[in-house]
């Protein structure tokens, strides 16, 4: 399977999800410049990754989204193609469009930098397929404004279509507004868009792939990427 | 010249953690009547306006704060044009 790797200025994240895709799960990966307007031929799956692109000036991700490489994204996503959103990689998700709600800053005002446990509300798309309902994954989180929301009746749309996917929970699965971290809607972590295609998280799977790097959870994610891509040929 | 005035706030219905975080200073420093505080973003835009009426700048202006200047998802923008020497 082929991966493209987008770099943004002050992207910071890239290099770790080239890694894990390359180096980990032996994937064929590019780094994409942002200036490109074109994705590499045979590209599966498109990986927005983490970082302060344009150095979250204004808000962030809101510069990045006129990226030319961001119309390919949107081309790609519109025939299906797999797009992953990481932190800040989700925020550019939502200011383009391509996801709905947006990311406040955190409730606490801090940057947390922390593990966070992850329960699977949705088992059925491509992003978590190989997890049971419920799996709960332990994932790091890096961010300032990783507070998610949306309006009431976007949020309904999101629970009722199981477009939320992950929800910050306790370690034993329980979704108590202890366990999250920075104020998010219903403890939202990451969500799909409707036709279930793209996803983006603030959690950083991509830092969790190995035993080296205090755990393999991450993996889980890639892994179903690869056997969604895989099933459908 | 036109200098565009615009201010971006976040939507009444959105928590502004940072306007709590500023009142519950303000009330520590002994001023327990601010009843709230919401922060925003104030952006300064100079139009060069010659050939363009005031009307196509006002369209424009809003162009911009809707398709990048503020976020309609979570922000409310407002903005006002004045004419000032070149």
């Amino acid at each position: 399977m082929r991966f493209s790797v987008l770099t943004f200025p002050g992207s910071n994240c890239d290099h770790d999800c080239w890694h894990a895709l390359k180096n980990v799960l032996r994937q064929k990966v590019d780094l994409v410049w942002h200036k490109e307007a074109r994705l590499p031929q045979g590209t599966d799956c498109v990986v927005v990754p983490g970082g302060f692109s344009y150095g979250d000036y204004l808000r962030c991700g809101a510069i990045a989204r006129f990226s030319p490489v961001m119309a390919a994204v949107r081309a790609h996503a519109g025939r299906g193609g797999l797009v992953i959103g990481i932190c800040n990689g989700f925020q550019i998700l939502t200011e383009s469009g391509l996801l709905p709600g947006a990311l406040l800053r955190n409730r606490s005002l801090k940057f947390l930098c922390e593990t966070v446990h992850l329960r699977v509300e949705n088992a059925s798309t491509p992003f978590s397929r190989l997890a049971r309902g419920g799996r709960v994954l332990a994932v790091p989180i890096a961010h300032g404004e990783g507070n998610y929301t949306c309006d009431a009746e976007t949020l309904r749309h999101l629970e009722d279509r199981g477009q939320v996917v992950f929800r910050y929970c306790e370690e034993d699965g329980a979704v108590t507004p202890r366990a999250n971290p920075n104020g998010s809607l219903e403890n939202i972590a990451g969500i799909v868009n409707q036709a279930g295609n793209v996803l983006g998280m603030m959690p950083h799977p991509e830092r969790v792939c190995e035993t080296e790097m205090g755990g393999t959870d991450g993996r889980l994610i890639f892994e179903s990427m690869l056997d969604a891509l895989t099933a459908k040929g | 010249m036109i200098l565009a005035k615009i201010h971006v706030t976040l939507k009444k219905s959105v928590l502004d953690p940072q306007g709590v975080a500023i009142s519950e200073a303000l009330h520590s420093m002994g001023y327990p009547h601010v009843e709230s505080a919401r922060l925003g973003k104030y952006l300064e835009l100079r139009l060069d306006d010659r050939g363009r009426s005031k009307n196509e700048l006002q369209a424009q202006v809003k162009d911009m704060c809707e398709r990048l200047l503020a976020n309609t998802v979570i922000e409310h923008y407002e903005f006002e044009l004045q004419a000032i020497p070149s």
